[in-house]
């Protein structure tokens, strides 16, 4: 920004870095699909795209079967080649050649494929590249259909299409770097488009979340910004074959006593045969994840686990364990019920969640809930790794990944939760953690991350420096002894420099996928081609479509697989506006992060608590005052599933469609060691309660997770709500209370002036309570 | 700005022993010009002395409650080149002295004449110590005066009008004190001080509806345009930066409804001007001795108030920054 | 004489407040400190801070701006809160022209609070002593410390660098540069205190694309036929 980039914010909110952009587009929640789909029409229909990229790094050109009565009906058409199995997509695909007017293999040497256009081949098989179907496809999303959607006027849309498209053509960067592309054509520079794109859960957090990324990657794509200098940049391990090697169980016979998983716990399905369901292709997992429900839930659906459990669908549970999550509060919807649940019990007077452990650090909503504390460490007690194996903290120029070691030891009773895993796990027996006699492997978890390896021998772990036996190998080589000093004596980080000719276009940069493959970052080193046409999606398409000689989705599931596993972008209304009544509940009711704090897990902190107190609900003053509701006055904040009291703000900052406050400031009287009476828990709120989280009953089913259908993404931002002026007779306290929480054993008393000339003797005492 | 009550008692109780010592000193004078008769020095100079002492040590000692660190306060009297403040925190002792001296002597009776001026003007050391008094008693009402007249930021305060009241309201409930001592201790200076009193206490009332006029209409030199310098028509503050209160919230604002400081501000102009001089006229009337006594009462009840509506009135620029909190 | 001073930029300060915390961890432990709190766990809590963040809404919406301020001493170089301090405990620095208090000899009479204009200063309940920030004195002044680390906390802690430290009397430094060519200015000008903080207003970028920038003869719409090539172009002509 200060070297005159120019920073455009799409946000139905202009707070934090959206209030320092160039140009706030305020829009309206849950429709950013729309807009992405109209910037896609007007890049292709002036032709601001860049043919080349997309011709050499993505499947826009390669043809697509296009005949609605066959089977194979929007796959590849691929030809016979013997091709090493994998995970990969395989290059066996075609090309219509621009000069002799036929089908080739895609990248065949000194050719130019055509974009546009629908072709048969020679056998007769009706074909059109990706990108034709692409242009089809958003072909009726103008940006007067945007408008209406979206509430952004459309020769804004215009303008903005425009200036992206320009820019990312007029204004190329080219850097002095030779490097060579999976098909070994020399390149002697690295250019790049600068328009980049920064998008998170404002578009994730709503259930047509998949499919309005997917627009905006695309819209990336075309304009060819992927992995070059300006646009979007890979952290290793990424980019990694689309979708992901690793997979989940694929039925319930995954799942065996004394028997290792047999798949991952989490994993990316890539066709309907690597869902994790039973014979009617229903959920195994409690949280139904990788079922035909949300195929394609990376990362599993949390926020029903409760509700599951509690209901006893798919099946009843014996014992919860939840660590580092706070369900009984600000990682739960609709959590007034849930908090019932917790403790609901069935007929026969029996605990319907029998068992609940829960390990966290601090007196949390969730750890009143418990019938066991494992008081875990905080970060500054504790060894941590933030490990390749995980989400490391890559950089664009190479893997990093870092550890953390304790600053001061461990409190009263608390023990990090790594240790207790590993002293459950050798106890239980668990291959990883004991030897061949069934010996304990690991005394501890630093000596656990040095010297796990993925398998054995496989030179992989935890970390990815300083291994090998003297710390000379990074990446991949054997355990080393000393590799926790050697992080300590580089300040606890270890970033291997990629060379500079590998820092590029690395989905489809020879040197680099070579190395990667060389250090096991990757298995395979063949290009990772973008899917701007997802043969993956279609596949499972096919399936409730009958076409797909596999597994099938339940009836009931058909249409919504079938909707929703679209090849190509669409737009569609959110779950809950759909299914909801829009005119009772007009408004989007949405959270932001308050940049002081972290979730829940800051009001225990006496200088962030200064800051957020409490919380606020923002309203658009003209929308306020429609409901003669001023600025300050106590309201009522209602969905169809529930409500919060509490107080208004006005504020020309938001989109009047659009209601919102801080995430997770309102806390439970009491938890959070914070006296009854704080103001988190009488003046603050949690917007939590009115968020459903299942949907109404509908076709798909009566117990519908309140997420993406793709990706089981939750949608925390769909609810829909009405405001309403609090009656002069109500008190002036948030809605709902609760009972106050219990001081814990261990926490300490409060303490009197007096006792500050003993200079905190009792401490100890106090602490183990 | 919030009124703290250590300085309400103060300043109107250092005003009160000041008009006292002024009026005694005002009634030897005229005796000396055999405009009034001569009193009895030690009964009544010297009683009279005490009795302004006594408020003088009262604010005195209130003031301490506004102090952090009262033990330390003799180092505010290092600043008297640059501060006001401190200015009046060495006129004030001196004046006491002063008013200590101008006592003792009576009471012990030294007033033999020193030398006559052209044989017509004895002068005695009460004379010469009362005289360096009272102009000790108007550096110090011009001191605690500018301590709030200087500063530009209080718009209200910056004015030579709050210097006028200051001296013409701590004056007049003086001479209304020394009106009521003098009818408690029977002396015929009643009408005189009475009088005087009402005098001052109408003086008061104009320079003091002076300043309420012009604080009514006063121009504020700042808004929240030139605050955080952005201009606009339409600017709100959302979040101050915190939420529980702080330094700024406490001592600049009063807190208390418009309704309440209206009603102080009526009941002080009641109570300060009409109501007392309507008594002491009664008095005259009545010949009563209980009546100038409670007009001094009644008097001094209403300067408190003025006294709190003073700085409740007072609105600091800081305070744009504090409006609002989410 | 140099003025120490501190640049805001509103241009790019987003709110994030870690110069607010930043500030009272390194104070508070430190030569300025202690920066008590009450009630830190219960109703209302409150304490000192030397520098808070503010949020203003300027203008009416759509056209809104959100303008996040971060607000501490000035250190100006007329500062009207030094004179009126009866006890000299309020001064400012000959050398580098920061303003400061010595807590052994302030009253706590609050007196310099009122004569602030800018609400910079913060009473001590605790310890009754006026406190305020100190540009961070022991940091800027601390000739072990790297130079690169002689700066104030939240200048350090910034994660935009929003805030940038330097000698105004300096014409040639990066803060004088900023002012000169970035429109840097004065809180409440009108009162002549002069203070040597200033802020940089919020800058705008913005684009203009001309239609003839649209058709372009190296449209790649061309190159599917999709285009018709109007009449000759250059690609069809120069050599
Ligand atoms: N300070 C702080 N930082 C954090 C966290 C924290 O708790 N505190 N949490 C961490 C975690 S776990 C996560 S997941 C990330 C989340 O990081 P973000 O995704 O940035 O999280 P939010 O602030 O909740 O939402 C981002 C923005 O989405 C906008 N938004 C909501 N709905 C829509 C919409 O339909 N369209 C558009 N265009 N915008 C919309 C909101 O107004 C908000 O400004 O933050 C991480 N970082
Ligand atoms: N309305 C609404 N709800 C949301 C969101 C939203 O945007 N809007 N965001 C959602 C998202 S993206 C997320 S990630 C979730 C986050 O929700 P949670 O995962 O519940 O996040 P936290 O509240 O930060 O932390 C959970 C618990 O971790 C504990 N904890 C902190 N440090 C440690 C530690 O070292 N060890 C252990 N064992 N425990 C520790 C804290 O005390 C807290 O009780 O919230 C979700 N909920
Ligand atoms: S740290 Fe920087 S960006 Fe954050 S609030 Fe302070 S000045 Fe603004
Ligand atoms: S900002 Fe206030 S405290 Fe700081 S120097 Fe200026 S007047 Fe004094
Ligand atoms: S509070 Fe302290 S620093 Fe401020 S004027 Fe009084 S003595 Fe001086
Ligand atoms: S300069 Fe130092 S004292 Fe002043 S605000 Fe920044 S960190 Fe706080
Ligand atoms: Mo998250």
């Amino acid at each position: 920004k200060r070297r005159g980039g120019r920073l455009i914010s799409i946000n139905p909110i202009r707070t934090g870095y959206s209030a320092v952009a160039d140009e706030w587009v305020p829009i309206k929640p849950g429709t950013d699909g729309a807009l992405m789909l109209a910037f896609i029409h007007e890049l292709i229909k002036q032709g601001l795209y860049d043919r080349e990229f997309l011709i050499k790094y993505t499947n826009s050109a390669e043809l697509v079967i296009d005949d609605p009565s066959r089977d194979d009906h929007g796959l590849f058409k691929r030809f016979e080649t013997h091709i090493e199995e994998g995970c990969f997509d395989p290059e066996n695909k075609l090309w219509w050649d621009r000069d002799l007017n036929r089908e080739i293999s895609t990248h065949t040497p000194g050719t130019e494929p055509r974009l546009l256009g629908d072709f048969t081949l020679e056998d007769g098989t009706p074909v059109k590249p990706a990108f034709q179907l692409l242009k089809e496809r958003v072909e009726q999303f103008t940006p007067e259909w945007a408008e209406g959607i979206t509430g952004i006027p459309a020769e804004t849309i215009r303008r903005i299409a425009h200036e992206m498209g320009v820019t990312a053509r007029d204004q190329k960067i080219e850097l002095p770097i030779a490097w060579t592309d999976c098909w070994e054509n020399e390149h002697n520079s690295v250019t790049g488009n600068p328009v980049a794109f920064h998008s998170m859960r404002g578009t994730a957090a709503h259930s047509n979340g998949f499919q309005t990324i997917r627009a905006m990657s695309i819209l990336m794509t075309i304009l060819g910004t992927i992995d070059r200098p300006g646009g979007f940049r890979h952290r290793a391990p990424f980019p990694r074959p689309i979708p992901p090697c690793p997979k989940p169980p694929n039925s319930p016979e995954g799942v065996q006593p004394n028997t290792p998983l047999d798949g991952m716990p989490l994993g990316w399905p890539a066709k309907p045969e690597d869902l994790f369901v039973d014979d009617e292709g229903e959920a195994v997992r409690l949280d139904k994840a990788f079922s035909w429900e949300y195929p394609l839930s990376v990362h599993g659906l949390m926020h029903n686990a409760i509700t599951n459990a509690w209901r006893g669908d798919p099946y009843k549970i014996d014992t919860m364990l939840l660590f580092m999550a706070n369900m009984a509060w600000n990682s739960s919807m609709n959590t007034a019920s849930v908090r019932e649940m917790l403790v609901d019990k069935d007929e026969n007077g029996e605990y319907k969640i029998p068992f609940l452990i829960v390990c966290d650090a601090f007196q949390s909503e969730t750890v009143a809930f418990a019938d066991l504390v494992l008081p875990d460490t905080t970060y500054l007690e504790r060894h941590d790794a933030l490990s390749m194996l995980d989400r490391p903290i890559s950089e664009y120029e190479g893997p990093m990944d870092s550890i953390r070691i304790p600053v001061v030891p461990p409190k009263g009773e608390c023990k990090p939760f790594q240790e207790v895993l590993i002293e459950m796990g050798s106890r239980l027996g668990l291959p990883a953690f004991v030897n061949e006699e069934g010996e304990r492997k690991y005394r501890d978890y630093p000596d656990f991350i040095t010297n796990y390896e993925t398998s054995p021998g496989s030179g992989i772990g935890f970390l990815a420096g300083w291994r090998g036996k003297s710390g000379e190998k990074f990446l991949k080589g054997e355990p080393n002894s000393r590799q926790l000093e050697m992080y300590k004596q580089n300040d606890c980080v270890y970033h291997y420099h990629l060379p500079k000719s590998y820092q590029y276009m690395r989905n489809w940069n020879k040197g680099y996928l070579h190395w990667a493959r060389a250090h096991g970052m990757t298995r395979y080193a063949e290009p990772i081609t973008i899917h701007l046409y997802s043969e993956v999606l279609q596949k499972f398409r096919l399936a409730a479509q009958g076409k797909w000689p596999g597994r099938t989705p339940p009836e009931r599931l058909r249409r919504r697989i079938e909707m929703n596993f679209d090849p190509l972008p669409f737009f569609s209304e959110p779950l809950l506006s759909r299914l909801g009544d829009s005119h009772e509940y007009p408004l989007n009711a949405l959270t932001q992060r308050p940049m002081a704090m972290y979730h829940s897990w800051d009001s225990q902190n006496a200088w962030l608590r200064q800051i957020h107190t409490h919380n606020y609900m923002f309203v658009n003053t003209k929308t306020a005052k429609a409901q003669g509701i001023e600025d300050g006055d106590w309201i009522w904040a209602e969905s169809a599933s529930g409500k919060v009291r509490c107080m208004c703000r006005h504020s020309e900052a938001v989109e009047p469609g659009t209601v919102w406050t801080w995430n997770a400031i309102g806390k439970a009287s009491g938890a959070w060691g914070l006296s009854p009476k704080a103001n988190e828990s009488q003046k603050g709120f949690l917007l939590n309660h009115v968020i459903p989280e299942e949907l109404p009953p509908c076709e798909a089913g009566q117990h519908m997770s309140n997420s993406d259908p793709v990706t089981g993404q939750a949608a925390w931002f769909d609810v829909k709500v009405k405001i309403y002026k609090a009656g002069p007779e109500e008190p002036e306290q948030t809605w709902p209370q609760f009972k106050p929480q219990q001081k814990l054993p261990g926490q300490d008393p409060k303490r009197g002036k007096w006792q500050s000339y003993f200079a905190g003797m009792f401490r100890k005492k106090a602490n183990i309570g | 700005m919030h009124p703290a009550f250590s300085v309400i008692f103060l300043t109107t109780l250092i005003g009160v022993g000041q008009g006292l010592f002024l009026a005694l000193y005002t009634g030897q004078v005229y005796s000396l010009a055999n405009l009034l008769p001569a009193q009895d020095s030690s009964a009544f100079y010297g009683m009279g002395s005490l009795l302004s002492m006594i408020f003088l040590i009262a604010g005195l000692f209130a003031s301490f409650f506004h102090l952090g660190h009262p033990e330390r306060a003799w180092r505010a009297a290092s600043q008297w080149r640059t501060s006001w403040l401190s200015r009046e925190v060495i006129v004030l002792p001196a004046f006491m002295g002063l008013v200590f001296l101008y006592g003792a002597l009576h009471y012990l009776g030294w007033t033999m004449p020193l030398f006559t001026v052209s044989d017509t003007l004895p002068v005695d050391l009460t004379l010469i110590i009362g005289f360096l008094g009272s102009v000790a008693a108007f550096a110090l009402f011009i001191s605690t005066a500018m301590i709030y007249a200087s500063l530009k930021f209080l718009q209200e305060w910056h004015s030579p009008l709050t210097v006028a009241n200051y001296m013409l309201l701590g004056i007049a409930s003086g001479f209304m004190l020394a009106a009521a001592f003098s009818a408690y201790t029977g002396v015929d200076l009643v009408a005189f001080f009475g009088t005087w009193a009402v005098i001052f206490t109408l003086m008061g009332m104009v320079t003091r509806a002076a300043s309420l006029i012009r604080n009514k209409n006063l121009r504020r030199k700042i808004e929240l345009k030139s605050a955080i310098g952005m201009r606009h028509s339409s600017m709100h503050q959302k979040a101050q930066g915190f939420m529980g209160g702080s330094f700024n919230t406490r001592e600049f604002f009063h807190g208390k409804t418009a309704a309440t400081v209206k009603v102080v501000k009526i009941s002080f102009l009641v109570l300060v001007f009409p109501l007392p001089v309507a008594l002491i006229a009664a008095a005259y009337a009545l010949e009563s001795s209980a009546l100038p006594m409670l007009a001094f009462v009644v008097q001094y009840v209403g300067l408190m108030a003025e006294r709190w509506y003073f700085f409740a009135e007072a609105k600091h620029p800081q305070n744009l920054y504090y409006q609002s909190m989410a | 004489m140099s003025q120490m001073a501190l640049v805001i930029d509103l241009n790019v300060c987003v709110g994030c407040h870690a110069c607010v915390t930043s500030c009272k961890e390194w104070n508070t432990s430190g030569w300025a400190g202690p920066m008590p709190d009450q009630r830190p766990y219960d109703a209302d809590p409150t304490g000192v801070f030397f520098n808070r963040v503010q949020t203003y809404e300027v203008g009416e919406f759509p056209c809104t701006e959100t303008l996040h301020f971060p607000k501490s001493c000035l250190h100006c170089e007329d500062p009207p809160c030094v004179p009126v301090c009866p006890t000299g405990a309020s001064y400012k620095r000959e050398d580098n022209g920061v303003v400061l208090v010595d807590y052994d000899k302030c009253i706590g009479c609050k007196y310099c609070s009122w004569a602030c204009p800018y609400g910079a200063r913060e009473f001590d309940e605790k310890n009754k002593v006026m406190k305020k920030c100190t540009l961070c004195i022991d940091r800027i002044t601390d000739m072990s410390l790297p130079e690169n680390e002689r700066k104030p906390a939240c200048v350090l802690a910034c994660p935009t660098r929003a805030r940038i430290y330097g000698d105004v009397h300096d014409p040639d430094s990066e803060v004088s540069v900023a002012i000169r060519e970035q429109g840097g200015y004065q809180l409440q000008p009108e009162w002549g205190t002069q203070p040597a903080n200033q802020y940089l207003p919020r800058r705008k970028t913005r684009m203009h694309i001309r239609e003839d920038e649209l058709v372009r003869s190296d449209n790649p719409l061309r190159e599917e036929m999709e285009l018709p090539v109007e009449g000759e172009t250059l690609d069809d002509v120069a050599w």
